[in-house]
């Protein structure tokens, strides 16, 4: 064998291992998933086949007695108006702040700057009491606000591109009599597609994903999220094994099913938002 | 927010030489100086009320004694920040992210490594670029779910080690070492997605063409990432070592949800969640939150002196 030939089967090697690590410990869960409460109790290697493939028991327990469908509404609620607010507040803002020449404008792209730096774990005690003295806590309008509000990414990715949209579509717009709504409305807006597309995306999926704020905001049981309600599982399901791993197979499934469908524009998304 | 002063030299200084358009009807005037701020109405109130004003109010807490509930406060001055310094189990935690530290090295030098080997041609690139990648977009408490179960007694971890013919009989989650050990290589687990995704996107984006000039000058694979791939990812990678920073010392999630704290695994965001939200302490826990912010924007400041970044040009 030549040096390359052996270069080439470590690279191999090394990617095949990466995958194992990668893939073992979701793959130990989908099989518990399926498995009865018997063959658990028979104590088989978390990588034993199940004896029947089909047995989707575990999921039924799952998702009734974990109330997994109040919280698939809860988050999809919370989506729809988190992505919502994020898209027309991170565009506003950028249309403002790249279209217009105004006083004070340095200070204002400097405190939204500065916001970034702060990362939101170390706030979330004194945010807590405002949120709380809005009478928000324990309301789905906590999360929902708190994810519209901070986004900084969301504005910078906004930025880029209305910083690419020709101004000279701006003027003849106005020298046909648009207002600087109208322009934002009928021009900028439709334009930024693809920037809203990847702020959807990116937003969309630390939302579903994150534990923290609706964790401390919204305590009920009937407010639990998809994070929230798996995280319940550790209390009734304790240490059955079979009905949390089927929560978090139901849990994954979805972002697995965004992630084959929308993978280019996921993996553009992250560059774009995470190298601010 | 690095250069923001440099687009104002360019903007053109409304100076009186400059030929003016006939000055407007005085109410149109005002409505377009207010239009700007019509737009940014939403976006600043959000931004003062749920990022500003926490942090003035979360600064003014952390020289009381305010339980959070009751009406009465009582300023004590330093006396929480003197607490925090001296008493050696509220300081403890930071220990705690150096498992985190040490595992962001092993994070960043395996994903460097995944995507300089990804960016050449391999079979099943697209394959293995997803497979890599996907365990970042997963919900952090279904990844402390599976984690609990991979290193359960009899879990993932043990049968693949009884199949590999190594007998274990040790709780991994058992003693603070292993425990912090083990959660640190979740977040390697987690977060190595998205450091080889960054690098990946900085290395495509080196023209082609150098590589081949360099491989006609007999540069081999080392050489050329060493001298190509190196310096052309900088920024992306000093952008990488700031986010492990702050990111090993507010760490939460995946120990809160598979210990819950326990065995020696609080960090310092538990503690200080802990101490707001359990024991009430509001003012302690804002003297804590204080400090880690003060760590967390000098080390961003540190890192801006060391790499200036010419990419942030908000303005």
């Amino acid at each position: 064998m030549t040096r390359r030939t052996v270069a080439r089967t470590l690279v191999y090697l090394s990617l095949i291992a990466a995958t194992a690590v990668a893939l073992l410990p979701l793959a130990a869960v989908v099989l518990t998933s399926l498995r009865s409460e018997r063959e658990m109790a028979d104590g088989s290697g978390a990588l034993a086949l199940p004896d029947d493939l089909l047995n989707f028991h575990n999921y039924a327990t799952a998702f009734q007695d974990g109330r997994m469908l109040s919280a698939f509404g809860n988050t999809a609620i919370i989506l729809l108006f988190a992505i919502g607010g994020t898209v027309l507040i991170g565009s506003m803002t950028a249309y403002a702040i790249d279209r217009f020449t105004f006083r004070f404008r340095k200070l204002v792209v400097a405190l939204f700057l500065t916001a970034a730096l702060v990362p939101g774990v170390t706030t979330q005690v004194a945010t807590f009491q405002i949120v709380n003295s809005f009478g928000m806590f324990d309301s789905l309008w906590a999360p929902i606000v708190l994810y519209m509000g901070t986004d900084i990414v969301s504005i910078y990715i906004f930025l880029q591109f209305v910083r690419s949209i020709p101004t000279s579509l701006d003027e003849a717009a106005r020298l046909d009599g648009a207002g600087a709504f109208t322009i934002y409305r009928r021009i900028i807006f439709p334009l930024l597609k693809p920037a809203i597309a990847t702020v959807v995306i990116v937003k969309g999926i630390t939302t579903y994903n994150d534990f923290y704020i609706p964790f401390l905001y919204m305590p009920s049981e009937d407010l639990g999220v998809i994070s929230t309600s798996l995280f319940r599982f550790k209390g009734p399901f304790g240490a059955h094994w079979e009905t949390i791993s089927a929560g978090a197979v139901l849990v994954i499934l979805p972002t697995l099913i965004v992630f084959l469908l929308l993978q280019r524009f996921i993996y553009n998304g992250f560059t774009k938002g995470a190298t601010r | 927010m690095t250069d923001t002063t440099e687009k104002a030299a360019v903007e053109p200084a409304p100076g009186p030489a400059a030929p003016k358009p006939a000055p407007a009807p005085r109410t149109a005037r005002l409505w377009r100086g207010a239009t700007p701020w019509l737009f940014l109405l939403a976006p600043l109130t959000l931004l003062i009320v749920f990022t500003y004003a926490p942090i003035a109010n979360m600064v003014a807490y952390s020289f009381t004694d305010w339980d959070g509930v009751s009406p009465e406060l009582h300023y004590t001055g330093a006396e929480n920040y003197a607490e925090l310094f001296t008493r050696s189990d509220l300081f403890e935690v930071f220990w705690v992210s150096g498992y985190y530290l040490a595992a962001s090295v092993v994070q960043i030098v395996a994903a460097l490594y995944f995507a300089t080997i990804l960016s050449f041609n391999v079979r099943f690139r697209n394959f293995f670029k997803g497979v890599l990648f996907f365990p970042y977009l997963i919900n952090g408490v279904a990844i402390g779910m599976v984690f609990l179960y991979f290193f359960q007694d009899g879990g993932t971890l043990d049968s693949v080690l009884s199949l590999l013919g190594v007998q274990t009989d040790r709780a991994w989650l058992g003693t603070p070492e292993s425990a912090n050990t083990s959660l640190a290589a979740v977040s390697v687990w987690r977060y190595l997605g998205l450091n080889f995704v960054l690098f990946l996107g900085a290395i495509q984006s080196i023209p082609g063409e150098l590589y081949e000039a360099a491989e006609l000058d007999g540069a081999n694979r080392w050489h050329q990432f060493r001298h190509i791939i190196a310096p052309g990812i900088k920024p992306v990678l000093s952008l990488t070592v700031i986010l492990s920073i702050s990111g090993s010392l507010s760490v939460f999630e995946i120990p809160y949800i598979m210990t819950g704290g326990a065995t020696g695994t609080e960090t310092f965001v538990i503690q200080t969640v802990k101490l707001a939200f359990q024991f009430n302490k509001t003012g302690l826990a804002s003297a804590a939150a204080v400090v880690l912010l003060l760590i967390v924007l000098a080390v961003t400041w540190v890192q801006r002196r060391l790499v200036p970044d010419e990419k942030v040009d908000l303005v």
